[in-house]
């Protein structure tokens, strides 16, 4: 008598397995499907292209009708099983069809998790997981758009949130993508490749919004908009939940089968219950619960054998996913974690967009993941799969297959072998024969010579590598590389270079940078990364946020941390003026908080020292209760401006210093420089103030203001340079704040006002500052709209709840064991 | 290492730390630094820098290490061991990951008061 099979379930992965069963053993059962979709087996995978329009419902179908028909499968359609009586060995469905079973397939797959927040169960809020959600959206985008563009808001920045979100852009509605992860794709992606593919998606005018926590779905009677943590609303037509999918493990649970995440099944996919398996999605394998289909492929055709009666088993799978974006190439595959016995190969070509990583342990990959170029996914998941030796192949394999085995080995070799005509400068247009051409006809022998002459690597830079290559091969041991400092061991590019292409190219993220210059780590480390937080700040001050974890410890707690772990606390002082009241407050602030040590610093200012560091924000808001600010003694930033006490109460005195004093340092504190940055105000040539040591300088005199610059009192001692002289107050004021900004453009970071002048000339400074009336209301103008950024007091913010985490311990643990 | 018994303590989950970050634990025989990498790796060490105790907690954390926020030792969070031309170990600890609950180990508290 043929045995009885019920699969409850009629997804991917039981259909697979019958297809293996029906060829293996012809026969052998009587097959019973039940399925909660009123609908046949078809390639859910492909419910994207079908949002998109770029398929059909019809397109998809793997099985229909006939096919069962032909198996003599019994396919119950729209019938939910809701229940297994293990003891009877029989399964019921919600619409009250019983079938007996001898062996019993549970593939129910997953749930889509829908998140709890208030009006998530308002009509428009749709999962993306079935064909009905599939027509629900599609309703609704057809609907709005007839009335002219919906919008719709795709909540997960996962694979199925951006095919979501691409399918319905290209049903014509405005789609934002809300994501709480810093980057999409976190999970399948390094940040260097969700970089590329969210400059791909903006690029389709898709918005995605990073770090974005959903509060509530809006709405009376259908959904209206979405609220987001930081008080933003994005009206909505449509919102699709794609947050992530849980098992579907209930009713296995319920039948009193053991249950972890999912199904708890065997090597043999059998479940606790030896008579029943469990596949696909609701299955647990070993720890393991996969999404993708390729691994439910793997163990669908174990249990195809194991129902034959064969031995076969499931050891689990490596997975390699793809995103089916028209026109996005992205591959990721394995593990691609760094860990200290792993290498990692790079390979960024910034002017084609690629990216492509491998990671290797024990000369074995283990992870990879491509953008841009993704024609070797195959081959390199090929070579993971099988754990492949790849020693041999080291140099080259990031190359890819093609250049294995008799292509040229090392990239000197392949600029080499490149043909005349073959383009080397994508921006100007120019080939290899007309460098090397200019380079020996007119005897050019560095890089700047041949930038001159040829254009190439001239504007964006990025054939800069290919054209020094190009200059050894055609110069031999003549060529000596200009000597530019690199910013650090993870690029070859001084900062000069960096600064200019950060501009140039427009990045405006630190891994932006690091995919367009070609950095040579997945991630940086503490020297360029506190650089490029610095120029993307100065750079773009409306549009950057700033990367806190990019920054020096003092610069992220807004105290300086002293030897023992403990930090400082210095505020303001305006232009080292206090009062009574100030002096009250800080004194009974030092009491409160029992702080060991108050000293006054060489800035003109009191220094709280001994701080605990839980204890800040404490410190912060009673201080700020009395009126202070940060002094920002830690920044790279404007300090201090030390004054005298001028012609308010000096008998030498010419001009107010306090006041002008107090006047900048209230214009500029705030602001961000390469390093920091200390003033002074003298009122007369005696010079109280020291203000002829500082960074700038004014010196007042009966005629008006003496500016001055590039001074030094710390490692090095070096006098001011004089920028000149001016009339009015308000002068010396725009003259001072120019200059800074100035500095703030050019500046490498770490490089004093001192060196940086020194280093572009003090004439140039002058030619600017002092001279040229209108570069000097540029800078001017250009640091005033930073500040409306910068110029926010970083103790009441945090006295206010921001960064919360850095001043609590993560937990306290009272007793260690005995 | 092995233990005899692993006595495992919640101590939060990996999303109240931030990426490229650490967070202390506060426990009676010192404070204990879990980090997080770029690539959501947790580790746990003792928050001192074998140079001359910096807490490492404060530092930068790039790749698979932090640098100290007091001299710039940069330290392996894998090992524990000074990177580069510096010499040097600080203690590792335990440290279970389940689906972003983080879990110490108790027995291993102890070892560092030693
Ligand atoms: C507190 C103070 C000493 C004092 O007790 O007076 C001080 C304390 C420190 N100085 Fe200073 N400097 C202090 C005035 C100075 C001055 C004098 C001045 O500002 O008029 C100088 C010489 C002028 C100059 O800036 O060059 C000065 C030149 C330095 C240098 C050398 C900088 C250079 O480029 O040559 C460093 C090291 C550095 O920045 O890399 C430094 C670094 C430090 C640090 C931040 C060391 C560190 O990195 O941890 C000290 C932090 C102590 C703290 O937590 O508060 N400190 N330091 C002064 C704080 C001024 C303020 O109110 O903000
Ligand atoms: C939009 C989308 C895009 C995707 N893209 C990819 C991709 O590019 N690559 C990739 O590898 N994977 C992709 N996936 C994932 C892939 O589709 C799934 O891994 C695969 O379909 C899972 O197969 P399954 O058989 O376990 O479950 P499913 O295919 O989900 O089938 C489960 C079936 O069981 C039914 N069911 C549930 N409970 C009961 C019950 N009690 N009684 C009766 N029937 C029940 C459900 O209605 C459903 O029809 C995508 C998924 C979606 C939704
Ligand atoms: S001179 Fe400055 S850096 Fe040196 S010990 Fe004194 S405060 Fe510290
Ligand atoms: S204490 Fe860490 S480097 Fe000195």
């Amino acid at each position: 008598m043929t045995k009885k099979l019920v699969i409850i379930g009629n997804g991917m992965a039981p259909g697979r397995m019958l297809e293996h069963l029906f060829e293996q053993a012809p026969g052998l059962y009587d097959v019973t499907i039940f399925n909660a979709e009123p609908r046949v087996n078809y390639d859910r995978i492909m419910l994207s292209p079908v949002l998109s329009g770029e398929k059909a419902y019809e397109d998809i179908i793997i099985h229909d009708d006939a096919w069962y028909a032909e198996h003599g499968v019994t396919l119950n359609k729209g019938a939910k099983v809701t229940r297994i009586d293990r003891a009877a060995k029989t399964v019921t469905s919600a619409n009250g069809i019983t079938a007996p079973y001898d062996k019993l397939v549970i593939a129910t797959g997953s749930a889509p998790f829908i998140i709890p927040v208030p009006g998530a169960d308002l009509p428009g809020v749709l999962a993306y997981r079935d064909l009905d959600d599939v027509d629900a959206m599609l309703a609704i985008a057809q609907r709005t758009g007839a009335a002219g563009g919906g919008r719709a808001v795709v909540i997960g920045g996962g694979l199925l949130g951006l095919e979501a979100a691409y399918g319905l852009k290209r049903q014509g509605m405005d789609v934002t993508v809300v994501h709480l992860m810093p980057t999409i794709m976190e999970r399948q992606l390094d940040p260097a490749a969700a970089y590329l593919l969210e400059k791909a998606l903006t690029e389709r005018e898709i918005t995605i919004l990073t770090k974005a926590n959903t509060k509530a779905i809006l709405g009376k009677d259908h959904v209206e908009g979405v609220a987001l943590e930081d008080g933003k609303v994005l009206p909505a037509d449509l919102v699709v939940m794609a947050v992530g999918i849980r098992p579907s493990a209930q009713l296995a649970k319920e039948a009193g089968l053991t249950v972890n995440r999912g199904i708890v099944v065997d090597d043999a996919m059998a479940t606790s219950d030896p008579s029943i398996y469990a596949l696909g999605e609701c299955a647990e394998h070993r720890g393991m619960c996969y999404g993708l289909v390729a691994p439910l492929y793997e163990s669908a055709k174990v249990l195809a054998d194991r129902l034959s009666g064969g031995a076969a088993e499931y050891l689990g799978s490596v997975t390699s996913t793809k995103l089916k974006v028209t026109g996005v190439n992205l591959y990721s595959a394995g593990d691609f974690a760094e860990a200290e016995d792993r290498e990692e190969i790079v390979l960024r070509d910034a002017a084609k967009g690629i990216y492509k990583r491998l990671v290797l342990k024990d000369d074995r990959i283990v992870g990879a993941v491509l953008y841009g170029d993704v024609a070797d996914g195959p081959w390199y998941f090929d070579l993971l799969k099988r754990g492949t030796d790849v020693s041999e192949l080291r140099e080259t394999l990031i190359y890819g297959q093609s250049y294995q085995g008799g292509g040229a080995a090392d990239p000197a070799a392949a600029v080499a072998a490149l043909a005349d005509d073959a383009e080397i400068c994508g921006c100007n247009g120019i080939s290899k024969g007309k460098i090397v051409a200019a380079i020996t006809s007119k005897g050019l022998t560095s890089l700047d010579q041949v930038r001159a002459h040829t254009k190439a690597s001239a504007s964006c830079g990025s054939c800069t590598g290919l054209v020094e290559q190009l200059m050894a091969l055609t110069l031999g041991e003549a060529y000596n590389p200009s000597a530019v400092t690199p910013v650090c061991t993870c690029t070859d590019l001084g900062h000069g270079e960096v600064r200019r292409l950060i501009k140039a190219k427009g990045l405006k993220t630190i891994p932006a940078v690091m995919q367009e210059l070609e950095w040579k780590t997945s991630c940086g480390c503490a020297k360029c990364r506190p650089a490029l937080n610095y120029y993307l700040v100065c750079d773009w001050p409306d549009e950057y946020a700033d990367d806190y974890q990019s920054r020096f410890i003092n610069e992220r707690v807004h105290a300086n941390i002293q030897k023992n772990g403990t930090y400082s606390v210095v505020p303001r002082m305006w232009g080292g003026v206090t009062s009574s009241a100030e002096l009250r407050a800080i004194a009974d602030v030092v009491d409160k908080f029992a702080i060991p040590t108050v000293k006054v610093t060489g800035g003109q200012r009191i220094d709280l020292l001994g701080v605990e560091k839980e204890d800040l924000p404490a410190v912060w808001a009673d201080l700020g209760k009395a009126g202070f600010v940060s002094g920002q003694a830690y920044a790279k930033g404007l300090r201090t401006v030390k004054t005298c006490v001028g012609s308010e109460w000096c008998r030498f005195g010419t001009q107010d210093s306090t006041a002008l004093g107090i006047r900048i340092e209230k214009f500029m504190w705030g602001s961000w420089t390469p390093a920091k940055v200390k003033l002074a105000v003298s009122g007369c040539p005696r010079n109280c103030a020291e203000a002829t040591c500082k960074d700038i300088g004014v010196i007042c005199v009966d005629s008006g203001f003496e500016i001055h610059f590039a001074g030094a009192a710390g490692l090095d001692i070096k006098g001011t340079e004089v920028l000149g002289l001016v009339k009015t107050e308000d002068e010396a004021l725009e003259h001072v704040v120019a200059l800074m900004q100035m500095y703030r453009e050019q500046g490498h970071y770490l490089e004093r006002i001192y060196k940086w002048a020194k280093r572009i000339g003090y004439d140039e400074v002058r030619a600017q500052i002092l001279n040229d009336a209108d570069k000097r209301k540029g800078y001017f103008d250009r640091f005033v709209f930073s500040q409306k950024f910068a110029q926010v007091d970083p103790w009441s913010e945090r006295v206010s709840g921001k960064d919360k985490h850095e001043f609590k311990p993560l937990a306290v643990i009272a007793e260690a064991a005995e | 290492m092995t233990f005899s018994r692993m006595n495992w303590v919640a101590i939060g989950h990996v999303d109240d730390i931030p990426r490229r970050g650490a967070r202390c634990v506060k426990t009676p025989a010192g404070a204990i630094a879990v980090f997080r990498t770029e690539d959501d790796q947790v580790f746990a060490l003792e928050d001192q820098c074998p140079h001359k105790r910096g807490p490492l907690s404060q530092g930068i954390v790039h790749g698979h290490a932090v640098t100290c926020p007091l001299h710039n030792f940069v330290i392996s969070l894998e090992t524990g061991a000074a990177l580069g031309a510096d010499e040097g170990q600080v203690k590792t600890l335990p440290l279970r990951n389940e689906d972003g609950a983080l879990f110490l180990s108790l027995d291993a508290l102890s070892l560092v008061a030693k």
